[in-house]
């Protein structure tokens, strides 16, 4: 890794130069909430100006733009009783992000395990990840972020470039050649060891804010302990069944498949939707049996994928601990709640 | 300075011999020709399925016990076991309940209908590890399906075997599966044992669960037949679970048991996570597995 200092000014300059030829993608205010706290996506921008890097948490994910919610896998021509198969992969041009957090960046690596892989990698996620250039963003923790727990407040891998702010200028991580061929033309200086010691100071601070915690250890095999824990009934009788919290989650990729015929019956498609396992005919099969009939079940399991299985299969969870599953909930299910009342301790 | 990025390309190619790990291989259609439907009952059929290009046919190679993909354009996907014996590359055949939309779709269809094939997917029966041993192939209502296939292979390598029993339970006489095939199964020496739960007036054979039968062929062998003995369980999650503790409670190891799980299936791939039991993808380390590791899943049964 390459490490950079840069005076603020310079950011514009580094937008401008991706901007002029590329597709940006960045933080933008869209609203404000019942409270008149802005409100946060990731949108197409062509302006500096809108960008906001000091967002807080955005609702709308990023993850529209390389896990669209919708996606045609494929389209039919039918013609008679014969048909022919078009595959799509839904990607034309590379895509800018501007200002992924920590967070956010460690979701695309979990996802990355699963969607590329060497095991039926994912053609739709794997073309449109490799046309990412990722400017990392550092920020700044809300009461709901839990991220230090899981391990993903930072990130070592999988952007291009990672911004720090400290103070009055930009400490950068250089990690990708592509970056670097841009870094070359902004003005930007070596950190002297006074710019290091303001970003260690910068990141200590951030430590400082942390409210919200998880407790991993040992936390498969209390998972598997715990199994029949009656906190799941609990837990699932507040739970609604809405599957809002799949839908929020940036690691969450669980799906479901339709085909349907256009009218005029000339082309038929094959849709792929992001679906969510706490909704309830998530594992019914034919015959109507349900393998997971219970609210409680269907909760019990996304926390076991997650936490336990996960882990399990690749050493990490499956949970950023970004906190927006908790915000989004209704009832009010939050992480660090439900896996606190697993381990037997007092909220 | 032109800060362009470079765009890589992965467009969509058609290969011809995909492997697991290729792109492409995602959503790797081949089509396929239904050549004939056979009514079995009344709502199960037996559908005979050949992939048309000649030389895919040829590489299309798989192993008792594997699934595929059928879909039909514009109604759906679904997984099914393959039925036929895996040394057949003409032909795949496939029994198939009536059960929703897509195989309603497909009750109806006339032979010619062109449909796709993804896979094959998932484990297999380990059927040269029992070589040598004597198997017991239990099969409940429409668990005769995936059974099929080792039967099959049991067939064409009688030798391989010694005692070879097919135990097969049905609610009804009018459900029976495969009427047509028993007196083949009688001549290459397999003991048939069939048992209904409702019997008709002009039924003659055994009724109750498929149990009891059980029951009495095992109690009579003895120790250095239940050392040498595999199994092979198809049917409803509470059916092998009954079969399997019996069998085991007789001495045979649980690893020497194996069953085919059915979950819903979105993509055979280890992506839509539909098919989940606790956290094992039953479409790639299932459907099939033995009965040791289907305990230790949890909410498997
Ligand atoms: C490994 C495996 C092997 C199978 N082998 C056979 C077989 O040999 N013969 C046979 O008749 N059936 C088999 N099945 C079951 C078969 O997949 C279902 O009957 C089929 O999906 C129903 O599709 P449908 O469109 O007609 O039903 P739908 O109209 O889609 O729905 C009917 C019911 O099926 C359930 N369902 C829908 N899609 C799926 C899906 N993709 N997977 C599972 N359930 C689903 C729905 O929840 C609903 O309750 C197998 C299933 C699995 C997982
Ligand atoms: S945990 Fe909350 S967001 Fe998730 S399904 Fe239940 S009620 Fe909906
Ligand atoms: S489970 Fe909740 S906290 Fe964890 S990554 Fe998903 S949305 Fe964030
Ligand atoms: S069927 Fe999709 S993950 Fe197993």
């Amino acid at each position: 890794m390459l490490f950079r200092i840069a005076e603020k000014t310079e950011l514009k300059a580094l937008f401008d130069m991706l901007a002029e030829k590329n597709t940006v993608v960045g933080p933008v205010q869209t609203d404000t909430d019942r409270k008149g706290k802005p409100l946060f996506a990731f949108e197409q921008i062509t302006d500096q100006g809108k960008l906001r890097l000091d967002y807080t948490t955005t609702r709308l994910l990023a993850k529209r733009y390389f896990l669209p919610f919708r996606e045609d896998l494929a389209t039919f021509t039918v013609n008679g009783g014969d048909w022919t198969k078009d595959i799509d992969y839904h990607i034309d041009r590379p895509y800018v992000f501007f200002g992924l957090h920590a967070c956010d960046i460690n979701a695309l690596n979990k996802l990355d395990k699963v969607l590329m892989g060497n095991v039926y990698p994912m053609p739709y996620y794997v073309a449109k990840r490799m046309n990412m250039f990722i400017i990392g963003i550092d920020c700044r923790p809300q009461p709901f972020c839990f991220c230090r727990s899981m391990g993903a407040d930072t990130v070592l891998h999988g952007f291009d470039l990672f911004l720090t702010d400290i103070g009055d200028k930009y400490f950068i991580e250089v990690l990708s050649a592509g970056a670097y061929g841009i870094i070359k033309d902004l003005r930007t200086e070596t950190p002297k060891e006074s710019d290091h010691l303001q970003y260690m100071r910068t990141v200590a601070e951030k430590n400082k804010l942390f409210t919200a915690r998880v407790d991993t250890t040992d936390l498969t095999k209390i998972l598997d302990m715990e199994f029949q824990s009656p906190v799941w009934k609990q837990w699932g009788d507040k739970c609604l069944g809405c599957g809002t919290c799949a839908n929020v989650c940036p690691t969450c990729y669980c799906y479901g498949v339709e085909e349907t015929v256009d009218v005029g019956l000339q082309k038929a498609r094959k849709t792929k939707s992001l679906y969510s396992c706490n909704i309830v005919d998530f594992a019914e099969v034919a015959g109507g049996h349900n393998f997971r009939p219970e609210r409680s079940s269907r909760l019990k399991y996304r926390y076991y994928h997650k936490h336990r299985g996960f882990v399990e299969a690749y050493e990490e969870s499956l949970c950023v601990g970004c906190g927006r599953c908790g915000e989004a909930c209704l009832a009010g299910i939050t992480v660090p709640e439900v896996i606190a009342s697993v381990r037997g301790e007092e909220q | 300075m032109d800060h362009r990025l470079a765009f890589h390309n992965v467009t969509p190619h058609h290969h011809k011999y995909h492997r697991k790990a290729d792109l492409d291989s995602f959503e790797f259609t081949y089509k396929a020709e239904i050549t004939s439907v056979y009514r079995l009952t009344e709502h199960e059929n037996l559908y005979r399925i050949r992939i048309m290009d000649s030389e895919d046919r040829r590489h299309f190679s798989f192993r008792p016990g594997q699934f595929i993909m059928l879909e039909i354009p514009g109604v759906g996907e679904a997984p099914f076991s393959i039925s036929s014996s895996p040394s057949n590359h003409e032909d795949i055949e496939l029994c198939i309940r009536t059960a929703g939309n897509l195989t309603g779709v497909l009750s109806r269809a006339q032979r010619g209908m062109r449909v796709g094939i993804r896979g094959p997917f998932g484990t297999s029966f380990p059927m040269e590890h029992m070589h040598g041993g004597n198997i017991l192939l239990i099969a409940g209502g429409l668990g005769l399906a995936p059974l099929r296939s080792p039967i099959a292979h049991v067939q064409e390598h009688r030798s391989q075997f010694d005692h070879v029993d097919i135990i097969y339970g049905a609610r009804e006489p009018a459900q029976l599966l495969f009427k047509f095939q028993y007196e083949m199964w009688k001549k290459d020496d397999i003991n048939l044992h069939v048992i209904v739960e409702k019997p008709d007036p002009a039924w003659t054979g055994d009724v109750g669960l498929i149990t009891k039968v059980l029951e009495s062929i095992i109690k009579g062998r003895d120790s250095t037949f239940i050392d040498n003995t595999y199994a092979i369980v198809c049917g409803p999650p509470v059916m092998f679970k009954f079969v399997c503790a019996m069998l085991a409670e007789r001495g045979i190891p649980m690893q020497k048991m194996f069953v085919s799980l059915e979950r819903r299936m979105h993509c055979g791939m280890g992506k839509c996570c539909r098919c989940n039991v606790g956290s094992t993808y039953t479409c790639l380390s299932g459907p099939v597995f033995d009965y040791w590791s289907v305990l230790n899943l949890k909410e498997a049964i």
